[in-house]
């Protein structure tokens, strides 16, 4: 397979990777915990990408490390911010995108965009991680669920509790308060949905909505976040089945552009070595 | 004309530096006398009037600012919120607490106390600020009530029936601050030596203007955010002096130099940009690198406006009659400075057409409600008016513990990709 160009990116819970072929198909995905050793879930999910692929990590002819920690991919070409990453990938995929959501493990964004994905305006929480992945994260704890099951369970909520807190943390004890009070589950669990789509919308609302609204990162496949959203700005949302790979694909495209813009890249350094030179 | 490279070039901020020390010296040795000193803002300070009086002027805004630049604020804040003051509240009010129960010990020596404070209703944190020095030091304190501060600025100017009445007005209270000012001091009032003062300011302020507007070649002969505000420290603390004159008038023949031969802050200045707000003073020159180091200059900033007092606005005292010149000079300066704050997008588009600025970046502070709250909504209503790139952070200017560089450096490197990308779509 010629021509491939990939993305890889470090988020702050998990490191996807994206391989994409000569032309522009997405060949090879990975997704692994990124854990304490960023450079080696970067490495680990680049390589199990290419074997995805099918294609050898040295056929890749560019690479382009993003996310919170894209400087520690150190075996890529180039660095892009996962801001611009996930404008590109959402606007590749849907391209009348012209507002981004994106809802990862501890952060979200607004984004909006012109058409071709560039970026015109952005906006993130601050400080705080409610609001975000790490908010439902901490309610399936105290609930004792599975996270991929939160979405389906809130949908079945008749009477939601409203969450009050902003904090993360104390969202774990509302959320045993409400349960105390004999609350019903579900319930609760739509309660602290809402809270977290508020602020995404409070964010969304920063930078502007405006048609279409693309909605990327792991909460995506949320079905109850993808519902209320969509409530709350008045309209469908552009949801694809690599939402959660969005960022690591916008990194890949911006490397697909540098190889078509007929520029030489440097020689990749290997993994191996450079992990090497990295050891203390 | 002396050669680029010469002794002219970096002469401001040598001297800058100097002048600072030098002034922190004499607050040093006034503090070791016993003496105690005029606390002022640098909204509205009345200086010249304070120094016809041979009072030392304190500026705790700045003292607190330093704290964090030096690296010591955090001990300050802690201090204050263990007596009960609330991490909400002002970070320079906590760590001037903290100095005060220090003995007015600073890394930049040693602050005098209090013989009288002097503040404006141009901020609403003086007026509780004030009332506790007032309290720990039964001081008097002279609250300058600055009227139509709240009116864009556009209202009224000298000559209209409004003016000269909030004029009259101001005077009046500039005559009481006289008499406090005798009683403090045992001194009568000396107007000649008020004029003297004032016009060293206008000659201090006419050469700071200068300076500004050098800033609009390209590249940019000094950055505003870093050295803007040593800049800043020498017009405030050293206003209504010779010393303070000659520095200005140094520095704008520096920075017209600069300009003239080509001579930037920056060697490759790649994007102008604009700042709008209080710096990040605990990382306060990394804060900077991360715009500097992608090739990105402050090029002017309203802080330079606020702070400065209002200074860029054109006027001079009148030295016919000081104390209406002075009345009049207040209240234009107080207008100005409170309109760049609170009308900031009126401000932007002054800045960015003078300026040639490529984007726009808003500082938004935890602990500084005046100067932020509203920074969304002007930005979205410049965003409305006009296309340019714009970047909105949130830290603080005193408080380390909400600063956090990574998050910081995420949202800039995204803003410079998002210049790169609006300037390489306006090639295509």
């Amino acid at each position: 397979m010629s021509g491939c160009t990939a993305g890889v990116d470090v988020g702050s819970t998990q490191t996807k990777a994206v391989v994409l072929d000569g032309a522009g198909a997405i060949r090879g995905r990975a997704l692994v915990e990124t854990g304490a050793n960023v450079f080696a879930a970067a490495e680990r999910a680049f390589a199990q990408a290419c074997a995805e692929a099918g294609v050898a990590e040295d056929e890749v002819l560019y690479l382009v490390g993003t996310g919170y920690g894209r400087y520690r991919v150190t075996f890529g070409h180039a660095q892009v911010t996962e801001i611009s990453c996930h404008a590109r990938g959402a606007a590749h995929l849907f391209p009348g995108t012209a507002s981004v959501l994106d809802m990862g493990g501890q952060d979200t964004k607004a984004i909006r965009v012109a058409p071709g994905g560039t970026v015109l305006d952005f906006c993130m929480n601050d400080k705080c991680a409610a609001g975000t992945g790490r908010f439902l994260q901490s309610a399936a704890m105290a609930l004792d669920i599975p996270l991929g099951e939160l979405g389906t369970i809130a949908l079945r909520a008749a009477r939601p509790v409203r969450i009050s807190t902003t904090c993360t943390v104390f969202a774990e004890s509302e959320v045993l308060s409400w349960l105390s009070r004999g609350k019903k589950i579900e319930d609760i669990l739509m309660g602290v949905h809402q809270g977290i789509a508020n602020r995404s919308l409070a964010l969304l609302r920063r930078v502007g909505i405006a048609p279409e609204v693309t909605f990327t990162g792991g909460v995506a496949k949320n079905p109850a976040m993808v519902e209320l959203i969509a409530r709350y700005v008045g309209m469908p949302l552009n949801v694809s089945d690599d939402a959660h790979f969005m960022g690591a694909l916008g990194a890949a495209l911006f490397a697909r552009d540098h190889v078509a813009s007929r520029q030489t890249p440097r020689a990749r350094p290997k993994a191996a070595a450079v992990a090497e030179s990295a050891a203390p | 004309m002396p050669e680029p490279g010469g002794e002219v070039v970096g002469r401001g901020l040598r001297q800058g530096g100097d002048l600072l020390r030098g002034w922190f010296a004499e607050l040093t040795a006034a503090a070791e006398r016993g003496e105690g000193a005029a606390y002022v803002f640098v909204m509205g300070s009345l200086v010249e009037l304070l120094r016809s009086f041979d009072l030392p002027v304190v500026f705790p805004e700045i003292n607190s600012l330093q704290t964090a630049v030096k690296r010591v604020a955090a001990s300050h804040l802690n201090e204050a919120e263990e007596l009960g003051y609330s991490p909400d509240i002002c970070g320079y009010v906590k760590a001037d607490v903290a100095t005060q129960r220090r003995g007015g010990e600073h890394p930049m020596g040693r602050i005098p106390r209090p013989a009288l404070a002097v503040l404006t209703t141009a901020c609403n944190t003086y007026i509780k600020w004030g009332e506790i020095w007032e309290r720990t030091y039964r001081v008097p304190v002279a609250v300058i009530d600055v009227p139509g501060s709240r009116r864009a600025g556009d209202a009224f100017a000298p000559g209209d029936g409004d003016f000269e009445r909030d004029c009259f007005y101001v005077a009046g209270q500039l005559r009481e601050l006289v008499r406090t000012c005798e009683s403090v001091t045992g001194r009568r009032f000396d107007v000649d030596r008020l004029r003297e003062n004032l016009a060293w300011s206008n000659a201090a302020l006419a050469g700071w203007r200068r300076a500004l507007a050098a800033n609009r070649a390209a590249p940019a002969p000094f950055n505003a955010l870093i050295d803007g505000t040593v800049y800043l420290g020498v017009l405030n603390g050293l206003r209504g002096t010779p010393a303070g004159a000659v520095f200005f008038s140094d520095l704008a023949e520096e920075m017209e130099l600069k300009a003239a031969s080509g001579l930037g802050t920056l060697h490759d200045e790649l994007w102008r940009l604009l700042f709008v707000g209080v710096p990040c003073y605990p990382i306060f020159r990394r804060f900077n690198e991360l715009f500097t180091e992608r090739g990105g200059v402050f090029v002017g900033s309203t802080y330079l406006w606020f702070a400065s007092g209002g200074a860029q606005a054109p006027f001079s005292y009148d030295l016919e009659d000081p104390l209406r010149g002075l009345a009049t000079g207040l209240l234009l300066s107080v207008r100005a400075a409170v309109d760049s704050m609170l009308f900031h997008d009126r401000a932007l588009d002054e800045l960015l057409d003078g300026l040639r600025a490529d984007g726009v970046v808003f500082h938004a502070v935890k602990s500084c409600r005046t100067t932020s709250a509203g920074l969304a909504d002007g930005r979205r209503a410049l965003l409305e008016r006009r296309e340019v790139a714009s970047l909105l952070l949130e830290s603080d200017m005193m408080d380390q513990r909400v600063v956090s560089e990574a998050q910081l450096k995420n949202r800039v490197d995204a803003f410079f990709e998002g210049l790169a990308a609006r300037r390489a779509g306006a090639l295509a």
